[in-house]
């Protein structure tokens, strides 16, 4: 009945050209990372008394996670709205919100001070119920375990009666073989609780990121200091879930030269401009009753960043998804889904945690360190080769090669041949 | 009890207020009443400049190893300075803005608040207010997030960034050994020469502060500064110009946490709100299952 193919392993090769260059930025990454962890803050960061967050915690937690909601909301559309075409990008978001929050608490882990003690939160002891960050970092923690346990399905599917390790490990074949099997046999009837767990869980912390800075009322600029941040950080969450399913499907398609699921990801853009659309009216009507619209006019830093992050990243979208060409066109759900991830949530992370922030004695600004920014990028490049690297070897993917849908050449030249007589 | 119309709309302003701007007293944890906590009353007028309170801080907690002479050097007060991780407390000196003249000299430090910003923004409970007074800190819990340093309205805490294995979050202790156990007063307080510190109970220091500015109503400003700025704090000021001209920061009287915490205590309400949205999600995954089915079922008999 369904005219796509199961998930299946991609084969291609590992190396191009993009991904060499994305090696060698990971690789400066990681050498930067183990730099941090040895000489310290100080040497690498451009942190100090007045600036404590930089960008490990604005882009690589606070909008890792936003950028991995994905994961929660193609669930949610899929497996608990039941809209069964969408089954088939269920997997990649997957993934992606697997290694998204992976990435996140790996970013997470350079930017604390005392990073062997990021297991506390989870001793009752230390347990902090008036601590927004606590909770944050309670269900982030949960939610990680929620994601690998969704994920397992598909490694089992993959490898059951396959474990076939070398050497001292084979050892670890039997153990490993009963877990998947396991897995195998029961987790399909217990993935359900997980499912709405992951949604839940999702909720919440997506939510108590947009709680964080409403500590610091004095700190913060009006234009995005509202008692309605967290509603706002839940449903540009929501909101950008589906733009990045779509922009990844398509550069997929693209590296793997897969025919691009447009059907799916065609119907799937008639969401965003709702989505999106509500975040919008909700953030307006919040602007006016809190009476901040002249600030917007106040020529300041934040004002502009507020404008490029409201006019490209969420009303062009909008304006441009609501057009059935473009929504049909795979540059132009390419150019709208980027805005959206780039200047609408991005962005909006970056200025909610940064921009606005203004410390009280300040004694210059904050840009981020080479090392800071070395670190950054290699997350991002080693999250792209992991992901590649899982896709080419366990069933995610259901995209059909677009090899298949060329005629040879010499029955497309006599096709052409006989429509010119015609 | 009968409520009529008024009272009916002033409860629901209030609630509303309560709602919007997380007024004190909605705040999820009871702040305890800081009346009989331990305080000093800072008066700047009466403050000569001399630094020793510095120099004291110093020897007692900083250990930073600087000369005692190093702290006699006038000249710093050319440069604003404000606390850091060698320093838990530092002096400056102001223009008195209607008489360039004039300056007066005050001593700033953690304001150690009725309801601490950090202490409630900590991830693991690393900072906590002791009913004595002092907030302070436990290095071996913290995980280094800096979320305190986002967090403190008054900018106070500072870290150790040089340090790359257990650096620390670095601000005045309140010297909470001495004043608990040892009896003593904070050692600021104990070196001041001219009595511009005064140790004691927070009640009796606001006595204090009033009478001053009652009897000297033209020195002081009649205002004392931590009364009820961010809800209150142990450490007081009394000061000879308006404090909006002085380096302490404009705050309103909540409690800086109240609006966190009453949307966090809002949402994990007795955890209702996330299990009602577990059940409401349960329930439209069990319809539209069953929905998919039938229809699934129906084509199936169409064939």
């Amino acid at each position: 009945m369904s005219s796509h193919e199961h998930p299946h392993p991609i084969h291609t090769r590992f190396f191009t050209p993009g991904t060499i260059i994305l090696t060698v930025l990971a690789a400066l990454g990681a050498a930067a990372y183990v730099y941090r962890l040895l000489a310290g803050l100080e040497a690498t960061t451009n942190l100090n008394d007045q600036y404590p967050w930089g960008i490990w915690i604005a882009i690589d937690v606070a909008t890792g996670v936003a950028l991995a909601a994905g994961g929660f909301t193609t669930a949610a559309l899929a497996d608990i709205f039941h809209k069964e075409r969408y089954h088939v990008i269920v997997r990649p978001a997957l993934l992606t919100a697997m290694l998204g929050y992976t990435f996140v608490v790996i970013g997470l882990l350079a930017d604390l001070g005392r990073y062997y003690n990021v297991w506390h939160p989870m001793l009752p002891s230390m347990w902090q119920g008036d601590s927004v960050l606590f909770e944050v970092g309670l269900c982030v923690m949960i939610y990680l375990t929620v994601l690998y346990i969704e994920f397992l399905p598909i490694v089992a599917e993959r490898f059951r009666g396959q474990v076939n390790l070398p050497g001292p490990l084979r050892h670890l074949n039997h153990i490993i073989e009963s877990f998947l099997a396991i897995a195998d046999r029961n987790l399909g009837r217990f993935i359900s609780i997980f499912i709405i767990a992951g949604v839940v869980l999702s909720c919440l912390h997506q939510s108590s990121l947009g709680t964080l800075m409403l500590i610091a009322p004095t700190k913060i600029h009006p234009l995005w200091y509202t008692s309605i941040s967290p509603l706002l950080f839940l449903l540009s969450a929501i909101a950008v879930g589906f733009p990045m399913v779509m922009f990844e499907s398509l550069l997929a398609s693209k590296s793997f030269k897969l025919k691009p699921e447009m059907k799916i990801l065609s119907s799937l853009a008639r969401y965003v401009p709702i989505l999106l659309g509500v975040y919008l009216a909700i953030k307006l009507v919040d602007l006016t009753i809190r009476d901040a619209w002249p600030y917007l006019w106040e020529g300041s830093v934040q004002s502009v960043m507020w404008m490029i992050e409201i006019g490209g990243g969420i009303l062009l979208p909008i304006i441009l998804l609501l057009q059935e060409r473009v929504r049909k066109s795979v540059a132009g759900l390419l150019t709208a889904s980027t805005l959206v991830i780039v200047l609408g949530v991005a962005l909006n992370r970056i200025n909610v945690f940064l921009v606005a922030y203004t410390p009280l004695y300040p004694t210059g600004t904050y840009f981020p360190s080479v090392f800071e920014i070395a670190v950054t990028v290699g997350l991002i490049s080693a999250l792209v080769l992991v992901y590649r690297l899982l896709v080419m070897n366990l069933p995610i993917i259901a995209g059909e090669e677009e090899v298949e849908y060329r005629l040879p050449r010499e029955v497309r030249r006599n096709t052409a041949q006989s429509l010119e007589q015609v | 009890m009968a409520i009529n119309r008024r009272d009916f709309f002033k409860l629901a302003a209030a609630g509303s207020a309560t709602l919007a701007a997380g007024q004190a007293g909605a705040s999820g944890s009871e702040p305890f009443d800081c009346s009989e906590s331990y305080g000093v009353l800072v008066d700047t007028v009466v403050c000569i400049g001399c630094r020793k309170c510095e120099l004291a801080c110093d020897q007692e907690n900083t250990k930073s190893g600087r000369a005692p002479s190093t702290f006699d050097d006038k000249s710093v007060f050319d440069k604003h300075r404000r606390p850091d991780k060698n320093a838990f407390t530092v002096v400056n000196r102001f223009d008195d803005p209607a008489d360039p003249a004039k300056s007066y000299t005050m001593k700033v430090q953690c304001m150690h608040c009725n309801d601490p910003a950090c202490a409630s923004a900590c991830i693991v409970g690393a900072l906590h207010k002791t009913p004595q007074g002092p907030v302070v800190y436990d290095a071996w819990k913290c995980i280094g997030c800096r979320y305190c340093m986002v967090a403190c309205p008054f900018q106070i805490p500072a870290y150790e960034y040089d340090n790359a294995l257990d650096p620390r979050v670095r601000k005045c202790t309140f010297c909470f050994e001495r004043i608990t156990e040892e009896n003593k007063m904070p050692a600021c307080v104990s070196i001041c020469p001219n009595e511009a510190l005064t140790f004691g109970t927070r009640q009796r220091l606001l006595e204090m502060a009033h009478y001053r500015i009652r009897t000297n109503p033209d020195l002081y400003v009649d205002h004392v500064y931590g009364e009820t700025e961010a809800g209150g704090t142990s450490w007081l000021y009394l000061a000879p110009v308006d404090f909006t001209h002085t380096e302490l920061p404009v705050l309103e009287a909540g409690a800086m946490p109240s609006l966190t915490e009453t949307i966090q205590h809002g949402i994990f309400k007795s955890f209702l709100p996330p299990i009602a949205l577990y059940g409401l999600l349960g329930l439209i995954m069990h319809a539209t299952r069953e929905k998919r089915d039938r229809v699934a079922a129906e084509e199936a008999d169409n064939e």
